[in-house]
C-alpha cells in the first residue's frame, strides 16, 4: 500500500494487509499524533487496510505560540 | 470499532473517553465538549460580540466554525504576518472558509500596520521567531477587539496547547505564568475603560487530535504544512512528549489540565506578578508598569528595536567561545 506522510510531503510503500495499528507501529508513528485518513474517509486504528489501498498519514500536533 | 451512541460504524477513537464515535455523533460530541467548556468557565454570552482569531489552521477554523454552529455573534479576525507562501495559502484557507459560511472576516496585515513581518523582526531583533510572532498576535489581536468593539477575543487553543503550556512552565517553574494559566483571562480596565480584552479558550475540553478530527468530517480546507519557522519549536516537542505518555495511558493530558485547574491553580494565584497596568507611553496599549517610571509596553520596545537596527543595519556578529 501507498502511505503519503506529511510535513513534509512523501510516500513510502508498507505492505499490506494490516491494520492502522500495525501500518502506524511499523513506520515509529504514535497513533496519538496522527489522523489515518483513506478516500476522505478518516480510519480507527483496528480498521484493515489492503495490499492496493492508498492513505494519507496526517499530523496534528501543531507548534507555535499564542 | 462501533459509535457509542448509534452502533454504527466508528470514524473517529477517542480513547481517553473509551469510546468511538460515527461522523455525526463525534460533531455531536465536539459541541457538547465546547458548550460544556462555555458554560463551565463562564466564558460568553449569546448577546457578547465574540471575535475569532484565525490563522487558517485547524483549531481556529474549527472554534469559529463551531460558534456559527451554536448560533454565537462571530467574526473572524485573520493576521497576516508576512511569512511568504505560508501567509499567503493560510489566509486564502481563512478567506475561503468565510465565504462558505458567509461569516464576517476582518483582515490586517503586520507590514501595513507596524511596517514589519514576522521573518524580518526576528531577524532584526534576534528574537526567536515563535516569541516575536506571539507578541505581535497579542498585541494585534486585543487592538483590533478594542477598535472593532468586540466583547470578548476567542482563540483556538486546545488541550494539548495547553498542556505543553503547562508543562513547560512547571519544567521550569514559571509560577508567574502557572498563576496566569486559565481557560479565561479576564479584562483589564484602566480609569474606566476596557484596555485588554477578555480571552477565552472554547476548545480546553477538546484534544488536538479531536480538532483536526471535526475539521475534517466538517469538510474545513485548512492549512495542513506547519510554519516554516516553527522547526525545533519548543512547545511542539513538550506536546510530543505528551502524547507520548497520552498513548500510553490514555487521558493523561486531562488529567494533568484539569487537576491543575481544580487542585493547583489557586495555589499560583499570587505569583501571577501581573502588577499595575497602565498605558503604554508610545502607543496606549496596556503593559504592566512596576515602579512610577513612564511604562513602554514590550511590542513597542521591539518595533522601537527593529527600527534602529534597520536603520543602522544589524550588529555586527562577535565570535563566541564555547563554554563547557
Amino acid at each position: 500500500m501507498k502511505v503519503r506522510l506529511r510535513n513534509p510531503d512523501r510516500e513510502v510503500e508498507v505492505t499490506g494487509p494490516k491494520t492502522v495499528a500495525e501500518v502506524l507501529a511499523e513506520l515509529g508513528i504514535v497513533p496519538e499524533a496522527v489522523l489515518v485518513i483513506r478516500d476522505s474517509t478518516l480510519l480507527t486504528r483496528d480498521d484493515r487496510v489492503e495490499e492496493g489501498d492508498e492513505i494519507e498519514v496526517r499530523p496534528v500536533l501543531s507548534g507555535g505560540s499564542a | 470499532m462501533k459509535c457509542r451512541v448509534c452502533r454504527g460504524p466508528a470514524v473517529v477513537d477517542v480513547r481517553r473517553h473509551n469510546a468511538g464515535f460515527c461522523a455525526e455523533h463525534f460533531i455531536d460530541h465536539v459541541h457538547r465538549q465546547v458548550e460544556r467548556a462555555i458554560d463551565d468557565f463562564r466564558m460568553f454570552s449569546p448577546e457578547d460580540r465574540l471575535l475569532v482569531a484565525v490563522s487558517g489552521g485547524k483549531d481556529s477554523l474549527a472554534v469559529w466554525d463551531i460558534l456559527l454552529d451554536l448560533g454565537y455573534d462571530a467574526t473572524g479576525f485573520y493576521l497576516d504576518l508576512g511569512i511568504g507562501g505560508y501567509s499567503e495559502r493560510s489566509k486564502q484557507a481563512a478567506v475561503g472558509f468565510a465565504q462558505r459560511r458567509a461569516a464576517k472576516l476582518i483582515v490586517r496585515s503586520l507590514a501595513d500596520e507596524h511596517g514589519f513581518s514576522v521573518p524580518e523582526l526576528a531577524r532584526l531583533t534576534g528574537r526567536v521567531p515563535c516569541s516575536g510572532c506571539g507578541l505581535n498576535k497579542r498585541y494585534e489581536f486585543n487592538r483590533a477587539a478594542l477598535q472593532e468593539g468586540f466583547d470578548v477575543l476567542v482563540t483556538g487553543h486546545n488541550l494539548d496547547d495547553e498542556v505543553a503550556t503547562l508543562f513547560g512552565n512547571v519544567l521550569h517553574w514559571n509560577v508567574d505564568m502557572l498563576g496566569r494559566q486559565a481557560p479565561v483571562l479576564e479584562e483589564r480596565v484602566i480609569g474606566g475603560d476596557v484596555a485588554l480584552v477578555r480571552k477565552v479558550k472554547p476548545l480546553v475540553r477538546l484534544a488536538e487530535r479531536e480538532t483536526a478530527a471535526y475539521a475534517l468530517l466538517r469538510g474545513i480546507d485548512y492549512i495542513v504544512e506547519e510554519c516554516p519557522m516553527v522547526a525545533g519549536n519548543t512547545q511542539h516537542r513538550y506536546k510530543e512528549a505528551v502524547t507520548l505518555l497520552e498513548e500510553a495511558s490514555p487521558g493523561t493530558k486531562h488529567q494533568m489540565y484539569f487537576g491543575f485547574l481544580q487542585r493547583a491553580a489557586q495555589r499560583f494565584a499570587g505569583d501571577a506578578g501581573e502588577g499595575r497596568l497602565v498605558r503604554c507611553s508610545s502607543c496606549g496599549a496596556a503593559t504592566p508598569a512596576w515602579d512610577d517610571g513612564e511604562a513602554v509596553c514590550s511590542f513597542c520596545r521591539t518595533k522601537a528595536l527593529a527600527q534602529r537596527r534597520r536603520e543602522q543595519g544589524p550588529p555586527e556578529r562577535k565570535s563566541r567561545r564555547r563554554r563547557r
